[in-house]
């Protein structure tokens, strides 16, 4: 059955209001599919934990659909690259051993991200270069880490999604997601079985939206100039709907929309290709009922 | 260098930091004898496919990248047509009709007596000649690049101060690739030791341009405005084609 | 404001803030975008067999700086054995030195130079007119900037942040000679203009200064790749030929320079082959009738020869290509000159710490979003932003980043090492900030979030929903049967 994801025009209640917050139920792993049998760890990602938990959700229903068993492990957090990218190779290390001894043992380790699923597969043996204690352990996480579209499409096999979306979406490319993790077609895959769903793609998908980490708060201006650039390529598709697979890119793209007085909604792709509904990034869920 | 004498310390340094750094990973005889097997050995790495046509589509490859690089190409039978070409060529194009030609024993024997409104000069450039005539080494087929060497009787300048640059190719002179071209000049360029490097080697693929103002191409920055490739008859027999291949010894 | 010849990498934030202002350089970045990209990835798709040569490309610079003294003697001992003269700089002194020893040697009084990178690095016009003696650029780009008296803003674009009106003006200023009234609107006439003034400058020369794109050690050859021809008149009509290269410019064979020819031009400025690529081996010899008498290398040092073996060894295969400047957002947002280096753009930022130390240029390495763009087109695989995280790592590791920063940093990895704690302060803080956000009613504008300025001091900071994905998920866990479950507490 497809599930149904109402896009804000016609949403049943604006932020305040009472919205279908099904989207936080731990979804049933599917009795059938690829993923019969396999544990895989989600990491969620921190930007996900904090700002937006329907991306978790979401992923544990399309990884719960493809037949996975997910499990949330507790004690994951960042994957460190703040202090990676920063040059502080110790502090890095301290976050990702935590990220290690959590997701070990797993099948899979998914992100709903280039960036983190990057870190976790190119990033940490490098990190560990020369640590004979930890750099096996951290190789063998990153052969079984991937972002959660690629998995689903290139690992999993799955091509469909039984969702539906009423609007004219466009795709941003991370950056980590397209040269690190070299993830192109597998979101648009399944897009394209999204009913209703169109896809409208960037005059330059190849290029930076100027998020990059610690990069968009250390050089604000030219952060600005590239979101920027972003944001007019974004409008010029005419789509309504900005979708892409890493929350840093996310939040830059649809604070400047809102800054600029866009209307486009941004969404985590994983919630169109999930069906959950939630108000696009940027309004606040409706404040829970009494007694709920 | 062996000689007793020592060092000056500028060399002696750079080489003294680049050689402790690398006896640290690798011997220095290894690193001598991996030099030494791959200058000795001149393999070539990969050569596009397009580079390795036959003789017939050579020249047709060459004529079509010449002119995509804004050269322009005339097809004459015979060596004897090349003088009428040049004329006919400075006639079409409102060129002075003199020119300034190497003096290569490859042009000297051309009838050039026969173009009577044609007054050429043989010789290195000066900076007032309008147009030169210079023979080719060779054309390289995958780029539309002509290869030409200096000599005595091949002045460098002749490539560069005039406005116009006519260039003499024989159709069984273009080859697949630049390696072809380095091959052939070893054949070619031989002393009683081996083969020796010309002092000039010029790749010329098309007229002179630049892109400084604004990335809006120019033709005719310092070079020559127009290059123009006077290709002489056919292209050799297929057969002969693979002939002659490491015959050569190094210097 | 700075002007250009003036500006240094430690002042970077504040230049490229001030290049994003400037409407004139924007203007003419967009060629930059619009010109390069589109050239450069049209002539690849034409080359089918072009990722294969990378790899190829790559290998040999590798093989030869594994076993670069051997090819750096070899490389001298055919220059020397065709007549030439191979001088060894350690430094931008030293080499600075030697060229005006060769200059005095013939009592030069004009130098002409084709472009080159190495001279910039060094310095060596200033050096020279200080010396009295007078350096005349002959590459157009290198020309007007000369006239502009500014530095290159990209390695084989040198004016590319110039516009044709501000070429014109130059022009006037510099040409006094020519009638005022001339026309100098369009491009033909520009270079037409520079073309006729250099003639002279190329014929009284009494040295020609170029680079090197490569040394080839089979031969003792160095090889210039122009399009102009400026360079070829540079080093054939002198008496002198001055070649000035950096020592990781050598190759073994003239077939292994065939294979980085069709990666360069390629990459460069999408062309399939440059117009002139030219192999000179020693002076002119008996018989010639032009070509320089003298022939002398200048193999230059400047702080390479450390990187063997240390983290920033790879950027020695580095071929000045430029595709990593013309697809970095952070250059084409900026411009060259805000790098305040000879090298910008992503290169740059890992060529300049090497030449200027860390101290210096710190700001470099930095300023990248590591979008990986650069490594990606590099001809010659080059891990461009892993070698600036090792400057970072560098800079983190002698404590020259900034202690704000390191202290933000120190906090969050102490706190995401330890789960419970880093739970702890994400639940606490997103209930903070969604309370707020509620109360607000909109996404976050200027000045409404603490410490957040550098964010929303040009965009939004979108709202969180609520509660954090592991509070939902356990508590989606622990009651299941409260579905749907709302968010907040």
């Amino acid at each position: 059955m497809a599930r149904n994801i109402v896009p804000r025009s016609q949403s049943p209640a604006p932020a305040g209001g009472s919205a279908d917050l099904r989207s936080f139920e731990i979804p049933a792993p599917a009795a059938e599919g690829p993923g019969v049998g396999k544990r895989v760890g989600l990491f969620a990602t921190c930007l996900v934990d904090l700002f937006r938990p329907t991306v978790g959700f979401a992923a544990a229903r399309l990884l719960a659909d493809a037949g996975c068993s997910v499990v949330v492990p507790a004690a994951q957090t960042c994957c460190g690259q703040p202090a990676w990218n920063s040059g502080d190779r110790r502090g890095a290390k301290r976050v990702a051993r935590t990220v290690i001894r959590a997701f070990e043992g797993f099948d899979y380790v998914v992100a709903p991200s280039g960036s983190c699923a990057g870190m976790l597969r190119h990033q940490y043996p490098d990190l560990f270069a020369g640590d004979r204690k930890w750099l096996p352990q951290a190789a063998a996480l990153a052969a079984r880490t991937w972002e959660l579209t690629s998995f689903l499409v290139d690992e999993m096999g799955v091509n469909t999604v039984a969702a539906k979306y009423d609007g004219l979406c466009t795709y941003h490319d991370s950056c980590s997601s397209l040269r690190e993790m070299k993830v192109k077609d597998a979101p648009r895959t399944l897009l394209a079985s999204v009913e209703g769903a169109g896809l409208a793609e960037l005059a330059t998908p190849e290029i930076c939206c100027g998020f990059g980490g610690a990069f968009c708060v250390k050089y604000p201006d030219i952060s600005n100039h590239m979101v920027t650039d972003k944001v007019r390529d974004v409008v010029a598709t005419g789509a309504d709907t900005l979708l892409a697979g890493d929350m840093g890119c996310l939040l830059n793209i649809a604070g400047k929309l809102s800054r600029e007085g866009q209307t486009v909604r941004c969404y985590h792709v994983a919630e169109v290709l999930a069906g959950v509904a939630a108000p696009p990034i940027g309004e606040p869920l409706p404040k829970p009922e009494k007694g709920q | 260098m062996t000689d007793a004498a020592p060092l000056p310390s500028a060399r002696a340094g750079i080489l003294g930091r680049i050689q402790s750094r690398l006896d640290a990973r690798t011997d220095r005889t290894a690193r001598e004898a991996s030099a030494k097997e791959r200058l000795a050995d001149r393999r070539a790495n990969l050569v596009p496919a397009r580079g390795q046509l036959a003789p017939a589509d050579q020249v047709n490859l060459f004529v079509r990248m010449a002119e995509e690089a804004d050269a322009t190409v005339t097809r004459v039978a015979a060596a004897t047509d090349v003088p009428a070409a040049v004329s006919d060529w400075l006639r079409q194009n409102n060129r002075p009709m003199n020119v300034r030609r190497a003096p290569d024993p490859t042009l000297d024997a051309y009838p050039w007596a026969a173009e009577a409104l044609l007054t050429v000069e043989a010789g290195k450039a000066e900076s007032t000649d309008e147009t030169s005539v210079t023979a080719a080494h060779c054309g390289v087929a995958e780029t539309g690049t002509l290869m030409l060497t200096s000599a005595e009787d091949r002045p460098t300048t002749l490539n560069f101060l005039p406005e116009s640059h006519i260039v003499v190719l024989r159709a069984d002179q273009v080859v697949g690739s630049y390696e072809d071209g380095w091959t052939l000049l070893r054949q070619t360029q031989t002393v009683d030791s081996g083969w020796i490097m010309p002092r000039t080697v010029n790749f010329i693929t098309g007229p002179s341009r630049s892109a400084d103002i604004e990335q809006t191409l120019q033709l005719g920055a310092h070079g020559p405005r127009q290059l123009h490739i006077i290709v002489v008859g056919e292209a050799a027999d297929d057969d002969n084609a693979e002939d002659g291949e490491n015959s050569d010894n190094p210097v | 404001m700075t002007s250009a010849a003036q500006m240094t990498p430690r002042g970077f934030k504040k230049q490229a803030s001030a290049a994003l202002e400037d409407v004139s350089l924007q203007r003419a970045l967009g060629n930059v975008r619009d010109g390069f990209i589109a050239k450069r990835s049209k002539a690849v798709a034409k080359l089918p067999e072009f990722d294969d040569l990378r790899d190829q490309a790559r290998e040999i610079k590798d093989h030869v700086i594994e076993n670069l003294d051997v090819y750096l003697e070899r490389f001298e001992q055919n220059v020397v054995m065709q007549g030439g003269t191979v001088h060894w700089a350690a430094d931008t002194k030293a080499a600075q030195e030697a060229v005006l020893t060769i200059c005095r040697l013939v009592g030069a009084r004009t130098v002409t130079k084709g472009k080159s990178m190495i001279g910039e690095e060094i310095h060596v016009n200033p050096f020279l007119e200080e010396n009295g003696i007078e350096p005349v650029e002959t590459d157009l780009g290198e020309y007007i900037i000369q006239l502009r008296e500014e530095p290159p803003s990209h390695i084989i674009a040198p004016a590319i942040h110039v516009n044709k009106e501000q070429v014109a003006d130059a022009f006037l200023e510099h040409h006094t000679d020519l009638p005022r009234d001339r026309n100098l609107t369009d491009n033909a006439a520009l270079l037409a203009e520079a073309r006729a003034k250099l003639r002279d400058r190329f014929l009284e020369a009494d040295v020609g200064i170029t680079g090197a794109n490569f040394l080839i050690a089979e031969t003792g050859s160095t090889v210039i790749v122009t399009n102009e021809g400026n360079g070829d008149l540079t080093q054939t009509l002198p008496r002198i030929h001055i070649v000035l290269a950096s020592i990781e410019k050598v190759v073994p064979t003239l077939e292994d320079a065939s294979t980085l020819f069709r990666v360069l031009a390629r990459s460069a400025t999408g062309q399939e082959m440059s117009v002139y690529t030219t192999v000179s081996t020693g002076p002119r010899r008996p018989g010639d009738l032009d070509g320089p008498e003298q022939f002398h290398v200048v193999l230059v040092d400047n702080g390479r020869s450390k990187l063997i073996g240390s983290d920033w060894q790879d950027i020695l295969r580095c071929i000045r290509c430029g595709a990593c400047l013309n697809h970095c957002p952070v250059y084409s947002a900026v411009g060259g000159h805000a790098y305040g280096s000879t090298y910008p753009g992503p290169m740059g930022k890992v060529l300049t710490p090497v030449i200027m130390g860390i101290k210096e240029a710190g700001q470099l390495p930095n300023a990248s979003s590591f979008c990986g763009r650069c490594e990606e087109v590099c001809p010659m695989h080059i891990p461009l932003p892993k070698m600036m995280r090792h400057w970072r790592e560098e800079e983190f590791n002698r404590g020259l980043s900034p202690r704000l920063g390191r202290w933000a940093l120190g906090f969050w990895s102490r706190a995401a090492g330890m789960p419970w704690l880093y739970r702890l302060g994400a639940r606490m803080s997103i209930a903070w900030m969604s309370r707020k956000a509620r109360k607000l009613g909109r996404p976050f504008g200027a000045g409404q979030l603490p410490l957040a300025g550098g964010w929303t001091g040009h965009r939004d900071f979108p709202a969180p929903q609520g509660i954090t994905f592991q509070s939902a998920w356990r508590k989606a866990k622990r009651e299941p049967s409260r579905r749907p479950l709302g968010p907040g507490r």
